[in-house]
């Protein structure tokens, strides 16, 4: 076993990307005349410094960092870890929700003269630094009931964002996503009991040297599989998440499609490469490979015939979701899972579907607010007058449809030629086909909205040119992810062969 | 005399079929009270075979692994909490289906 | 107690659950669910897990069970979430679950023998902490995250309740209990119970250092007393915007955190107590979070502000 390092100040910052979000919720909490959007004002700016520090001390060190709890080193103790991709993780959701934070400063402040809080900041802005802290809990994490803990914690917040607005509709969703959820952290943890049961040990980095490829394993592996499956929607899982992320707040939404569905998904990505041993058939990679491609293929046909602009945003998201899950299969081979392009591949298509999801749902609220909805076939005229907006979206759709300059065209051609690669041309097939959809849906939008017509003229005052900048960033930060490298990235790496 | 099974590996199977049961509410009742009782039925199927891991654990003079019964008092407390937050919304919900004027809210 | 009555309580409890899933009424149910609750309850005690047995009777039975019958009293007829389920449609979920239930059970019958387990792990060390009940140890010791996340989970619970309400009874009243006067029954209990339940919350508090008990049992029981008074008319429900309730929902977190973070200096990093005083650090943790526990449940279960706050 590999000596466990001491805890240092640089580990430390562990502990309070976890916790900075948490102390701001209870000031929210506990002092009803600071004004949530001002707490926030303060804990976002902190959070994300908080989160590059980490990636920058990561990044230079050359090796993960480590801070076990109370000084209780595992299996009893906890402890938290950040290697290369946590870090990512980290920076990528402190982005985000910066973002998300920008854009919702003037929807979600306290009525002037009011001074205590009111209903929907107070909830908003509370459950934003939940979430937060959920979210980063699951990407430092290593012990598999604290995951379970942090995937509560992330229910909780998103279930109640989705109905914030109170109307019937998104509370019969909210409700559906709760039960979805619910029954994804039972299985989850009916797999946490068989491993403990099975090993005594809760600790990735302790079951990866202990695991072994028995029935008891395989089995607790597949039922908190297929629990964080129905947490991240992966089809046929996903019937909760279209009506969840389409009811939200545009803000909500964005965090919800960009982060929370893959937070169950980087917990199925560790537990296949960090914990399990190479299986010995290929076949459970290929089968959730081949649900991936049900989603691309399904939701893409069904977000091309979605009459609202924010449902068709969401059936995206399923199908996006299902890219992620191509990279099981492609990921096996001689090298160190790593190194292949399949896996880097998967890794990119996380992080500008984020960013790209993220600014179009941000759009979808820049657009409703000002024409009063989000249907489609009403759009002639929008152009003109939300350029910004419109631009933006397009930009994101770059990354959605897979074509240059983009993070999402790199990540498609990393998948598409690992497919190559290893013969498995179905999949290249299935990516070539979702790029495809994926245009059709684009194009359907941005059709609609550069025609000439009404929408020009009607609805409410445009936003202000802020809000619009904070998007236009979003769907940049998505394009310019296509001038990274087209291969495996050292930071990426940072952590894994000591694994852990 | 040693009993034929165990009352630890007897709870296990018990907890097995609270399992099945539980899931089988889960999917098939259509009242969503219900179903959330079907929940609370899996959620305790899972916590009792925590709790069967633990007595088989039982080592350095307790009774039982402490490990999993902690885990477990943790779950009970996050179950409830479910519980609270899925009964309000549905009671939201049914305040806002049976009051007329209400009904129109259902489109922005 | 032996075997057989090990049989008989898989069997009540096998056919408690079978029954609370097909039964037809609603409310029959929930008063199913109640029973269920207690007979869990003893399958605990005869799992030698006197904490959880107390746990589940106090949160499982107890909390739930009030939280149940006020929404059932309260919940008229709602949308189904999904269609009834022809027969067909019962027959697979019924084989496809069976399936589930029998290969978990193999999967049981395949763990390992003799289990591994941390019990001696978790001794080792207990003496650090100055508790004697192992339980208390990896509840506050040796997992304490956990708990702090979990305390955290029950706050945004109670958010998430409270942002149901209307916007305009923000930070007003709770109505715990809306179907008409208290009858008399309910007020007599809600005079005679409290002394008790406070002498009983205050023991188990206090024995749940060095032995089964602690502070979720007290506290659940603690709130089930004021939940009591607040049905009966006795306490009016506090202002889920008053400063004082406010200030008890964070209590417990904060205090836990700034001994957490104290640590850094008196012992060796966050969340680590120094060895002398771990024992009564530890008690003044679990004080501070019961009272924010009891806040955060009893305002849970009486559900969202409906009434204007007072200016």
């Amino acid at each position: 076993m590999m000596p466990v390092p001491v805890n240092d100040a640089a580990s430390l910052l562990l502990v309070l990307a976890v916790l900075l979000p948490i102390l701001g919720l209870c000031a929210m909490l506990g002092l009803r005349g600071l004004h949530p959007e001002r707490v926030a004002r303060v804990a976002v700016p902190l959070g994300v410094a908080l989160a590059v520090a980490v990636l920058v001390e990561v990044w230079t060190g050359g090796q993960a960092l480590h801070y076990t709890l109370g000084d209780w080193e595992p299996p009893l103790g906890l402890r938290l870890r950040a290697d290369g991709l946590s870090a990512v993780m980290l920076v990528l959701s402190a982005v985000i929700i910066l973002a998300a934070a920008l854009f919702s400063q003037r929807q979600f402040r306290t009525p002037e003269g009011i001074a205590g809080d009111t209903r929907a900041p107070f909830t908003f802005w509370s459950m934003l630094m939940a979430m937060w802290s959920a979210l980063n809990l699951v990407f430092l994490g290593e012990d598999l009931f604290n995951f379970f803990v942090a995937l509560e914690l992330l229910t909780f917040s998103a279930v109640t964002l989705v109905c914030l607005d109170g109307r019937t509709a998104t509370l019969h969703a909210a409700l559906r996503y709760l039960l979805f959820a619910l029954l994804g952290s039972v299985l989850y943890l009916l797999g946490v009991a068989l491993i403990y049961g099975r090993y005594g040990v809760l600790d990735i980095g302790l079951l990866h040297e202990l695991v072994q490829a028995d029935p008891v394993t395989l089995a607790a592996v597949a039922m908190m599989t297929v629990g964080l499956m129905a947490k991240a929607s992966l089809f046929p899982l996903h019937l909760w998440l279209p009506p969840a992320h389409a009811g939200a707040p545009p803000a909500a939404s964005a965090v919800l499609s960009a982060l929370v569905v893959k937070a169950p998904f980087f917990l199925i990505l560790r537990l296949w490469f960090d914990l399990l041993p190479p299986l010995p058939s290929p076949l459970a990679g290929q089968l959730l490979a081949a649900l991936g491609a049900g989603a691309i293929l399904l939701c893409s046909l069904v977000a091309l015939r979605q009459a609202r602009l924010k449902l068709l945003i969401a059936y995206s998201t399923v199908a996006q979701i299902g890219y992620l899950f191509l990279m099981f299969p492609l990921a096996a081979g001689p090298l160190a899972f790593w190194e292949t392009i399949g896996w880097t591949g998967g890794v990119l298509q996380l992080v500008s579907h984020a960013f790209a999801k993220a600014a179009m749902f941000l759009a979808a609220g820049l657009i409703a607010e000002t024409l009063g909805h989000d249907r489609i076939g009403e759009f002639a005229g929008l152009a003109r007058r939300l350029p910004v907006a419109v631009a933006a979206f397009a930009l994101a759709g770059l990354s959605l449809m897979g074509l240059p300059p983009s993070g999402g065209f790199n990540a498609k051609l990393l998948l598409l030629s690992a497919a190559a690669a290893s013969g498995q041309w179905w999949i290249a097939a299935v990516i070539l086909a979702g790029g495809m959809l994926a245009a059709g849906y684009v194009f359907r939008v941005l059709g609609a909205a550069m025609a000439d017509g009404p929408a020009g003229e009607a609805g409410g005052p445009p936003s202000p040119l802020a809000r619009q900048l904070v998007v236009l960033a979003l769907a940049l930060v998505a394009v310019a992810l296509g001038f990274v490298p087209l291969q495996p990235f050292a930071l990426l790496g940072i952590g894994r062969e000591v694994l852990p | 005399m040693t009993p034929l099974v165990s009352a630890a590996t007897l709870f296990g199977l018990c907890a097995s079929g609270m399992v099945g049961i539980g899931l089988y509410g889960l999917i098939v009742l259509p009242d969503a009270l219900r179903k959330l009782l079907a929940f609370n039925i899996l959620g305790s199927g899972v916590f009792i075979l925590f709790g069967v891991i633990g007595r088989r654990g039982a080592a350095a003079g307790l009774d039982g692994d402490p490990v999993p019964q902690a885990i477990v008092i943790t779950g009970i407390v996050v179950a409830f909490s479910a519980t609270a937050l899925a009964a309000t919304l549905l009671l939201k919900i049914s305040d806002a289906e049976n009051e007329p004027e209400d009904g129109g809210k259902d489109e922005p | 107690m032996s075997e057989p009555f090990a049989l008989l309580l898989t069997l009540l409890v096998l056919l408690t659950a079978g029954w609370i899933v097909t039964v037809r009424e609603r409310r029959a149910a929930v008063f199913g669910f109640i029973a269920y609750g207690l007979l869990l309850a003893l399958v605990w005690i005869r799992l030698a897990a006197v904490d959880v047995a107390l746990t589940e009777a106090a949160i499982g039975g107890g909390a739930t069970g009030v939280l149940l019958l006020r929404v059932s009293a309260r919940l008229g007829s709602i949308r189904g979430m999904s269609a009834p389920p022809g027969l067909a449609t019962r027959w697979i979920a019924g084989v496809l679950c069976a399936g589930v239930s029998l290969a978990l059970m193999a999967l049981v019958l395949a763990l390992p023998d003799p289990a591994p387990s941390l019990a001696a792990a978790a001794m080792e060390p207990i003496g650090r902490t100055g508790l004697g009940n192992p339980v208390t140890a990896v509840l506050l010791a040796y997992r304490a995250l956990d708990t702090f996340l979990e305390i955290i989970v029950l706050l945004l619970a109670l958010i998430g309740v409270w942002s149901l309400g209307a916007d305009r009874f923000w930070g007003g009243e709770p109505a715990a209990w809306r179907t008409g006067p208290p009858s008399p029954a309910l007020v007599f209990l809600a005079r005679v119970l409290p002394p008790f339940g406070i002498v009983i919350a205050g023991y188990l508090f206090w024995i749940g250092a060095d032995e089964p008990g602690g502070k979720f049992q007290a506290s659940t029981i603690l709130a089930a007393m004021w939940l009591l008074a607040m049905m009966a008319g006795l306490a009016p429900p506090p202002r889920t915007g008053a400063r004082g309730l406010r200030a008890a929902l964070v209590a417990g977190p904060l205090v836990f955190l700034a001994i957490g973070f104290a640590g850094l200096w008196w012992a060796d990093g966050f969340l680590a107590y120094p060895d002398a005083f771990a024992k009564p650090l530890i008690i003044l943790i679990e004080a501070a979070l019961a009272v924010s526990i009891v806040a955060a449940l009893a305002l849970m279960v009486a559900g969202p502000a409906e009434r204007l706050p007072r200016r």
